[in-house]
């Protein structure tokens, strides 16, 4: 996406993998098998996380960067 | 006789015979001799060394928690005072090639023994090459057996202290280090000879091997998040219900796209998850636990974001081989880029 000049925020878990494959903007998930949800929270918790997940990798997504960052 | 050498051997739970995804989040844990593929290990290993411990550790909790999973996987170990690590053989399993090299790398360096792991030439897990032995294995299980056979050797040589040769030559990646030793030919001779090789169109062997840099500079930020269009990526193995286009769980070479454009959320009834390389049970029960369709929605409703792009791309990232996600992510970057997508969103376990 980034050689196209479109700017990709990728949540994951698995950190390391993404720097090493080059991702610029990465944003940690919650966990492998939940990357973007946690079933211990309840429905209103996991929401809630959703949502602040998805606000950062939208901050990932706004924020000028010169090389990989983790948000 | 001398006493023979110690070794701990560290394998998953799947190899340890513990069980399979379920036990993928297991604390580290510790028992004592040979479990699983331990056991032909030791026969390889003969009478000079013994497989004294096995650890385990789940390989999500290692993918979540590596630095304390390691800490205490170490504290294990130091126990049993071995004179080397062994760890897999992995094969292409990611999270367990990850955890191998994590763990192989903190072995070297707090306590000072060589570790040997052994990884399919695509594990992440090579990004440890550095630090670690790593021998190369086959993609599949089906290597088990001349895996295990060069983890003894090498392991052997490098207890007993003898003199290792290239590392091309011992079966393990190279670890960027330069040794100097004489051959016959002149420096020049070999230059021409892999010239005259080059310009005739036959196969040469570099000498020295240039480091490749593969990053991209990332692209411009997005100016107007409430004007931008933006698309959705996963590689978590989205597929309708019943998997009707039959995507492969496993090295994938296609990608899918499905139609998201009238849809509010993710229904548990209409999407599944095809994945081998995690247990796909919570993200079946609510799919928004690895797509956040529905916060993503009523952020567009808000205004906060301006337009979901209408598909959602999507395969399953399992043991891709890297040349294919490449090519896969192209294609995708180019077909979004001309439907003038301003930013992408990329959903990966």
């Amino acid at each position: 996406m980034d050689r196209e000049g479109v700017p990709a925020a990728l949540i994951t878990t698995l950190i390391s993998v993404a720097k090493n494959v080059g991702a610029n903007r990465i944003v940690p998930g919650t966990g492998v098998p939940h990357v973007t949800g946690n079933p211990d929270l309840g429905p209103e918790g996991e929401r809630a996380l959703r949502a602040a997940l998805v606000e950062r990798a939208l901050t990932a997504l706004t924020t000028p960067l010169e090389e990989q960052r983790v948000f | 006789m001398a006493a023979p050498y110690r070794v701990v051997h560290y394998l998953n739970p799947f190899f340890f015979g513990l069980g399979g995804e379920e036990k993928a989040s297991i604390e580290p844990t510790a028992k004592a001799g040979p479990f699983g593929p331990g056991r032909p290990l030791q026969e390889a290993l003969g009478g000079e060394a013994e497989i004294v411990k096995t650890v385990t550790c789940g390989d999500n909790f290692f993918a979540e928690r590596a630095e304390e999973a390691s800490d205490r996987l170490l504290d294990l170990i130091e126990e049993s005072r071995p004179h080397l690590l062994l760890a897999g053989p992995a094969f292409d399993a990611g999270r367990y090639g990850l955890a191998c090299g994590h763990l192989c790398r903190k072995a070297g360096a707090t306590l000072n023994i060589p570790a040997i792991t052994a990884l399919a030439p695509g594990n992440p897990g090579i990004e440890h090459s550095k630090d670690v032995y790593i021998l190369s294995t086959s993609n599949s299980v089906r290597g088990m057996n001349p895996a295990l056979q060069d983890m003894a050797r090498l392991g052997l040589k490098l207890m007993r202290g003898e003199p290792l040769h290239s590392a091309r030559e011992e079966g393990y990646l190279p670890r960027g280090f330069r040794k100097n030793f004489r051959v016959e030919k002149r420096g020049a001779d070999r230059a021409l000879d892999m010239l005259l090789a080059k310009v005739r169109g036959r196969a040469f062997e570099t000498e020295l091997i240039l480091p490749k840099f593969d990053g991209v500079p990332p692209a411009p930020p997005v100016k107007d998040l409430e004007s931008a269009k933006i698309a959705l990526v996963t590689t978590e193995g989205l597929v309708p219900k019943g998997n009707p286009d039959r995507m492969d769980s496993t090295r994938a070479d296609r990608y899918a796209k499905y139609r998201i454009e009238d849809l509010d959320a993710l229904d548990a009834s209409a999407f599944e998850f095809h994945h081998g390389g995690f247990s796909t049970a919570d993200v079946n029960n609510d799919p928004h636990r690895a797509v956040p369709l529905d916060v993503l929605r009523e952020m567009e409703r808000e205004g906060r974001i301006g337009k979901l792009f209408g598909d959602i791309y999507s395969f399953a990232g399992c043991s891709t081989y890297y040349e294919t996600a490449a090519g896969m992510g192209r294609e995708i970057a180019r077909e979004l880029k001309g439907r003038g997508v301003n930013a992408v969103l990329i959903l990966s376990s």
